[in-house]
């Protein structure tokens, strides 16, 4: 099966109320590797991957996946900043990824069983999703996610609001996810866990992608100047 | 003050007596607003959510005129029906005027846009806390009218026995157009407008008292039935 990717987005511009949010952005995501966005809050982090996903249109520009758009949508996942939890039982929130996509209840129980299972959420199934704690609820957003196989990974500040173990716990979840050969474009304001997992980083600011490089440079020798104040960790204006 | 207690004591004495004339009212009375309100939620929660789920132009309007409808006299609208159905109208042949089934439509009408209005404020929240989350997961359309359906169902009890509760005491539609003819027509509301204006004070009281025991129970039976109000559920 051809892969969904590469994306290339090209004079790529996200207006709202005729704000520019981003752009213009140029950038191609490849094939394989960890994508880490960051910089400074308000830089459009979350909106370049939420314009990735298609769920901030694009006003200018343009974004051409190897796949047509509607084939590439179906083969990523988006795991948001707050989970968004449907009220239901924990397993029935696993399971409804695989009911939009018509399996039979049996089998979307199975499968979300698995993945729960593998997330460590097995004592939980039962529960109505709203008494979870905050990891248990990233997690069960990530079971959720990964149910449909996705082939692009997205995540939005994951960890933001977790705790140390909980983000332990959470990263080695990703970890197996990335060794298993999916793609992942993270955005995330924790340095060490950009050097944790990034093979390449996408520095953002008011909007415009400032540096785009392999991580490894990047963390030891940043071109950009306000990559550098950021780095260094200057307040970046 | 004592025809209020002497209200209460024939109250429970005409429900001890098993008197067949009120248990005969209170069926129908059950019978016209129960299937008033199943038709109003058929067609009322699809609409209510529907309009929470779409953007059009006329949004704004739509949902405004919903909500002003919520306020339609009953006595205007049992004017209408009645002028519909009664010989000379369009709806004539049917022969439905003074019928239960006359003062079912006219309550469908009264009821629906209550059930549609309360059925699209919940739905509204709850959208905005799914919205996200059911577009990033590729739902259709219908997916999403059916999420929210489900997932919304508590709230939309609540739009229901709204319903019910402004179809029981309702009583200028169907009085116009049931006719309040015994043992065909006649309800609990229309039984005790007409023993009021007979000057039996006791006996409308008494009425009065069953007819408000009659919604609690019906409201706490949809409770119990739906498993609502307990810990850890929604």
């Amino acid at each position: 099966m051809v892969n969904c990717l590469p994306l290339t987005l090209s004079g790529a511009v996200v207006r709202k109320r005729g704000k520019r949010i981003i752009g213009p952005v140029d950038l191609t995501l490849g094939e394989t590797g960890v994508t880490i966005l960051i910089g400074p809050n308000g830089a459009g982090k979350t909106t370049l991957l939420r314009l990735i996903h298609g769920l901030d249109r694009l006003r200018e520009g343009k974004a051409q996946w190897r796949v047509s758009e509607t084939e590439a949508r179906r083969r990523q996942a988006f795991i948001f900043q707050q989970p968004i939890l449907m009220r239901r039982t924990a397993l029935d929130n696993i399971a409804y990824p695989l009911r939009l996509r018509g399996d039979r209840p049996a089998k979307a129980r199975s499968v979300a069983e698995e993945w729960g299972a593998r997330c460590g959420l097995a004592a939980l199934f039962d529960r109505p999703a709203h008494v979870l704690s905050g990891g248990e609820r990233q997690k069960l957003a990530f079971a959720r996610a990964m149910t449909t196989r996705p082939e692009l990974l997205l995540l939005d500040e994951p960890t933001s609001q977790l705790d140390g173990r909980s983000t332990r716990e959470f990263e080695v979840l990703l970890r197996e996810t990335i060794a298993a050969g999916t793609r992942v474009v993270m955005a995330t304001h924790d340095m060490g866990q950009a050097r944790r997992l990034a093979t390449e980083v996408v520095f953002l600011n008011k909007g415009e992608v400032l540096e785009f490089t392999a991580a490894e440079p990047f963390f030891s020798n940043p071109q950009n100047p306000k990559a550098q104040a950021f780095l260094k960790g200057d307040i970046v204006l | 003050m004592s025809d209020i207690w002497d209200g209460l004591v024939q109250a429970f004495l005409l429900l001890l007596r098993f008197d067949p004339n009120l248990y005969e009212i209170i069926l129908r009375s059950l019978q016209v607003t129960l299937s008033a309100v199943v038709v109003a939620t058929i067609i009322g929660v699809p609409w209510g959510i529907w309009l929470s789920l779409s953007r059009f132009r006329m949004r704004r309007a739509a949902v405004a005129t919903l909500n002003a409808l919520m306020g339609l006299p009953p006595v205007v609208v049992g004017l209408v029906v009645y002028m519909l159905l009664s010989r000379s109208g369009p709806l004539g042949v049917l022969g439905l005027l003074f019928t239960p089934t006359a003062m079912i439509i006219a309550q469908v009408i009264i009821i629906t846009p209550v059930i549609a209005s309360i059925a699209h404020q919940s739905s509204r929240e709850l959208w905005a806390e799914y919205h996200d989350l059911l577009i990033s997961l590729g739902a259709s359309k219908r997916q999403r009218l059916v999420a929210l359906t489900w997932d919304g169902r508590r709230a939309l009890l609540t739009a229901t026995l709204a319903g019910f509760g402004r179809g029981i005491g309702e009583v200028g539609a169907i009085m116009i157009v049931g006719g309040n003819i015994d043992h065909v027509t006649r309800v609990m509301t229309t039984a005790i407008s007409l023993e009021t204006s007979k000057g039996n004070f006791a006996l409308a009281m008494a009425l009065g008292f069953v007819l408000i025991a009659l919604s609690i129970l019906v409201n706490l039976l949809a409770h119990i039935i739906s498993k609502s109000e307990r810990e850890e559920r929604w």
